[in-house]
């Protein structure tokens, strides 16, 4: 393994700026189009662009080291990944009761459930260096899913809010007087991954796949095992989405069966860890 | 028989006092008006009633019982409440006049159905899309909806409020006729109080909160 200051002088990591430049570029036209239609996104564009390359570098720089730590460890890192994905995912639900718990519960089930079942099949390799980005990759899917169902539930109930009060007041059971708003974050939630699939081969031909058969694997093994992956995404969303909606719909409830009013919560990661905790 | 009575109910949110300490006991087949300038409690009264909000002090007892220890999806089918924005939800009238029952899972009385749609003037009107609707045949179907579920006690709020006066003559008329059927308890939130002296037979009166007065519509109006 070479030291970093090598690494980063490497002249294929000269040329990957450029390529950086350029994709920053692009990213740059969008954000100006943002700013001309005044549509105020600029700031989360941009700060969730500038992020992910700086977070991604850093990965790249220590993954190195990160694969030399014991397989027993990976448990916890990516109970660690489930919490961060949970933070960031909540706050497209922030005024959402409990929208971080809900975000830790529902990441947790969706992910362990398939990466448990898939190491158990075999799919995923016992070993840190395939357990853990193969883990991260189904757990940032199910993240997408969970923003997007937090995103769509608080949405509909904020603009249903007296259709469902309308509903209560008749006597009807909570869960039924919001099934269709949870219905429809449900559905919502899964169309990246629903289309996704619906695409896949004819549209959407995987980075990994195209990868495996260049380095002279089987095509249909490589055709396989991509799908096992997408299988998993497709696994670990909606088992997110089903949990999250689940528990959104009752979140969102009194005990007296009272709608809540939907007040931005959680503002800091120590106060969100300590409502957890508390619970 | 006292139907239902009110505790010194208390409403606090966000540190103002909202309801304070308001009692009302309304006997069974009366007609009581809560009448009041805007803001003075008395939507949030009728949500208390309903139990949409949970007071934050007092109680309602319901022929006797404490509505604490109902469940309350039954109190809610015992005391129904017609809200002020009828929110009626995407579909036809008769899906709206009946989510009560269909969302019970209960058996609906289709005659029944069509029966109420005549008599709140919505005869024909069964299959239209809600959304199609004026303002003062949405109120109708939102009363409709309450009534499908057989309430003993209606709570109305405002239930002529932002209406032309053509439709709220007839929605006046429908309650009347409403009203003179069976023994149901009605408790109508107004700002309109001489429409309080045409339907009720005692009215109380809110201000800031409190009810100040509570008597027939002659002795609080004059």
């Amino acid at each position: 393994m070479s030291a970093l200051p090598d690494r980063l002088t490497d002249p294929v990591v000269v040329r990957g700026l450029l390529q950086v430049a350029a994709a920053s570029a692009l990213a740059a036209v969008v954000i100006g189009l943002s700013s001309l239609r005044d549509l105020d996104l600029e700031r989360e564009l941009g700060g969730s662009f500038v992020r992910g390359f700086v977070q991604v570098v850093a990965m790249g720089a220590l993954i190195g080291a990160l694969f030399t730590i014991p397989l027993s460890y990976s448990g916890l890192l990516l109970a660690a990944m489930v919490g961060y994905a949970a933070w960031e995912s909540r706050k497209r639900g922030d005024r959402v009761p409990n929208a971080f718990r809900i975000s830790v519960v529902s990441l947790g089930v969706g992910s362990a459930v398939v990466i448990v079942t898939m190491v158990a099949a075999g799919a995923i390799e016992r070993t840190v260096r395939n357990l853990v980005p193969v883990g991260g990759m189904i757990i940032a899917n199910a993240m997408k899913t969970n923003s997007l169902v937090l995103d769509r539930f608080q949405g509909e109930i904020e603009a249903n809010r007296a259709e469902i009060e309308a509903v209560l007041a008749l006597g009807i059971p909570p869960e039924r007087a919001v099934s269709e708003f949870v219905t429809e974050s449900v559905r919502a939630s899964l169309i990246p991954v629903v289309d996704a699939m619906r695409t896949l081969g004819l549209v959407y031909i995987p980075g990994m796949m195209a990868g495996m058969i260049l380095g002279g694997a089987n095509p249909i093994y490589a055709a396989e095992y991509q799908f096992v992956i997408m299988g998993m995404i497709f696994a670990a969303g909606g088992l997110t989405s089903m949990t999250a909606s689940h528990l959104l719909g009752r979140a969102a409830f009194t005990d007296a069966a009272q709608l809540r009013r939907f007040d931005a919560t959680d503002a800091t990661l120590v106060a969100a860890l300590r409502s957890v905790i508390n619970r | 028989m006292t139907k239902l009575r009110a505790d010194e109910l208390e409403f606090e949110r966000d540190g103002k006092r909202i309801v304070d300490e308001a009692s009302l006991a309304v006997e069974t087949g009366e007609t009581v008006a809560i009448v009041g300038p805007s803001g003075a409690g008395k939507s949030s009264f009728l949500r208390l009633l309903n139990r949409l909000d949970e007071p934050t002090g007092g109680t309602v007892f319901l022929d006797g019982t404490d509505y604490r220890t109902m469940p309350p999806e039954r109190l809610r089918k015992r005391v129904g409440m017609v809200p002020q924005n009828p929110a009626l939800r995407d579909g036809t009238v008769r899906e709206n006049v009946t989510v009560g029952p269909r969302l019970r899972g209960e058996a609906v009385d289709e005659g029944r159905v069509e029966r109420l749609l005549d008599d709140m003037g919505l005869s024909g009107y069964a299959d239209r899309p809600a959304s199609d609707l004026s303002g003062g045949e949405a109120q109708r179907v939102a009363i409709a909806r309450t009534v499908t579920n057989d309430p003993e006690v209606l709570l109305l709020d405002e239930p002529t409020a932002s209406l032309d006066e053509a439709s709220e003559t007839a929605i006046e008329r429908l309650l009347t006729d409403l009203l003179a059927t069976g023994r149901r308890t009605v408790i109508l939130v107004t700002h309109d109080e001489r429409q309080a002296e045409r339907l009720a037979d005692r009215v109380a009166r809110f201000a800031d909160g409190r009810i100040v007065k509570v008597g027939s519509p002659r002795e609080v109006m004059t």
